[in-house]
């Protein structure tokens, strides 16, 4: 298919030399692509992301950015959590420069780079605000911004819109796929819905229940043009979402 | 950016003893409502003749105005303020790098922890007659027993404030390529703040309790002296004048760190 820009090779992570989490898990994430993972609850699919960021050690595997294997995390990839993790004693504006001040990136560069990336997000006006001053929306939008500001080719999505209550969900996404189409990303991010899954990725990984390994792997090739109420009613999508369902349904009980 | 910055700080000053920098007016209502009921119950107990022990509030007012006019006070916070002084320096500092030490050095937790434990669960104060044996009657032993009383809670509260930095926010550190020395200083050390200043507090208060317990208990000298002098020849007017000197003087630095607190770390998350 496309190029690969990141692969994980039969990764396998068991936490306290008994808990499985993740098993064999190997696929391929197309550069410049939306990459959904899907699963049921407690399968791995925070586990298989922060392995990919670099902050968890798989017991056995590798990951390979571009062809190269990679240990920890480095500047190819950015992380954006689940949740939030901002600091909460400095405003949008310092949180969003937080990576590039704790590389050393000096103040007056930074707070450019990184007011243009909140004007991006649409957080313009809201740089001197606090995070508890911010809706849930809001404060995903500054995690968004901060992982923007480090310029990763990679960007990484740990259920990005679950947070949030639906219409602002719905709202998000719209906004994350205009986002897209100005800023040369690839996306791998974790969802539990399939309906999220369909609309938004170009490729999505489903994962079985514990110990979580590749189940299945669908490539919606929805037409996202058009009307986002018309694009939920097409035939492919509803087929793709039933599809998913009819694979997972056998890992819930 | 700054002008905002500098409001945020005055703002903020909210100190026992600095009503008129800022304060919201309403706040500063209700703390002198708050004394005055205290005093006003204060001034009935002591007109109510329980003891001749315990004077009426406006007694201990004139003696304490008499007190500090006639040199009485000068003289003994003449000797009390030096070892005080260098008690709390001892105590601020090094507190504060024993706590952040053991919370930031893997290890070290294990080797200090247990004595910061025994030395705030166990009954201090007893201890302080033993430093005669040690340090004799000198400013020494009252350096000493400030530090015993101070130190472990300024050590322990730093040392909680570091622990409990949310894991969450230290793997976005690690994830955002941050050295540990920017870890510790971006994330670590911002987050733990408020904790250390809270044990600061509580350090100060217990090097109070610490000067106050060495004077009456080893070198009868200061302030502790002039409790003990007074009680003896029964003018509890000015013991107890005494004793309000020195919460006077207590509360006085206890907002001057809070202060300090303030334009350190200038913040509007609580408002
Ligand atoms: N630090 C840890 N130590 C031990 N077990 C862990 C740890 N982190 C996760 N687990 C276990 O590993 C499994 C996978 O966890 P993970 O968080 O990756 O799942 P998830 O798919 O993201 O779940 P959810 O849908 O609830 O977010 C779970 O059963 C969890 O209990
Ligand atoms: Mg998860």
């Amino acid at each position: 298919m496309d190029d690969i820009i990141l692969k994980t090779e039969a990764v396998g992570v068991t936490y306290q030399e008994s808990i499985v989490a993740l098993e064999n898990v190997s696929l391929s994430v197309p550069a410049a692509k939306l990459t959904a993972i899907l699963g049921p609850s407690g399968c791995g699919k925070t586990t298989l992301l922060k392995v990919i960021a670099g902050l968890i050690e798989p017991s056995t595997g590798i990951i390979k950015v571009r062809g190269k294997e990679t240990i920890g995390p480095g500047p190819d990839r950015a992380l954006v959590f689940q949740d939030f993790a901002l600091l909460p004693w400095a405003t949008v504006l310092q949180n969003v420069a937080f990576g590039l001040r704790a590389v050393g990136v000096p103040k007056k560069e930074r707070e450019k780079t990184s007011l243009h990336y909140i004007k991006e997000v649409g957080l313009s006006g809201f740089e001197d605000k606090y995070p508890h001053q911010l809706s849930g929306g809001m404060r995903q939008r500054t995690g968004l911004a901060r992982a923007l500001t480090v310029n990763s080719d990679i960007l990484l999505m740990d259920e990005p819109f679950s947070a949030v209550d639906e219409q602002m969900r719905r709202k998000l996404q719209e906004d994350l796929l205009e986002l897209l189409k100005i800023e040369n990303k690839t996306v791998i991010f974790v969802t539990h819905s399939i309906e999220e899954a369909v609309y938004l990725a170009d490729q999505v990984v489903i994962l079985s229940g514990r110990p979580g390994s590749v189940a299945d792997i669908v490539y919606p090739e929805i037409d996202r043009l058009g009307d986002i109420d018309l694009i939920r009613r097409q035939p492919r999508y509803i087929e793709l979402v039933d599809e998913i369902w009819g694979s997972l349904k056998s890992y819930v009980e | 950016m700054s002008v905002s910055q500098n409001v945020a700080v005055k703002a903020k000053v909210n100190g026992l003893f600095s009503p008129k920098v800022g304060m919201k007016p309403r706040l500063f209502f209700w703390r002198v409502i708050s004394f005055f009921i205290v005093f006003s119950v204060w001034e009935l107990a002591g007109r109510a003749d329980i003891s001749i022990a315990f004077p009426p509030f406006s007694e201990v007012a004139v003696a304490f105005v008499e007190m500090l006019f006639s040199g009485e006070f000068t003289a003994a916070y003449a000797d009390s303020l030096p070892p005080l002084l260098t008690g709390l320096c001892i105590t601020i500092i090094g507190g504060v790098i024993i706590g952040i030490s053991i919370g930031l050095v893997r290890g070290a937790e294990w080797f200090i922890m247990p004595l910061l434990i025994i030395f705030q669960t166990a009954p201090v104060s007893a201890l302080i007659p033993m430093l005669t044996y040690i340090y004799g009657i000198s400013d020494t032993a009252k350096v000493v027993a400030i530090v015993i009383l101070g130190m472990p809670l300024v050590a322990l509260n730093s040392y909680k404030g570091i622990q409990a930095t949310n894991p969450s926010l230290l793997e976005m550190s690690k994830s955002f390529l941050a050295s540990r020395f920017a870890t510790i200083a971006f994330v670590i050390l911002p987050s733990a703040q408020k904790m250390i200043f809270a044990g600061l507090r509580l350090g100060v208060s217990g090097a109070f309790i610490g000067i106050v317990l060495a004077e009456l208990l080893i070198t009868p000298t200061g302030i502790g002296d002039l409790i003990t002098y007074n009680r003896f020849i029964a003018r509890y007017d000015k013991m107890f004048a005494t004793i309000v000197s020195i919460l006077a003087v207590a509360g006085l630095t206890l907002s001057v760190m809070r202060f300090f607190e303030d334009w350190l770390f200038p913040s509007e998350k609580n408002e």
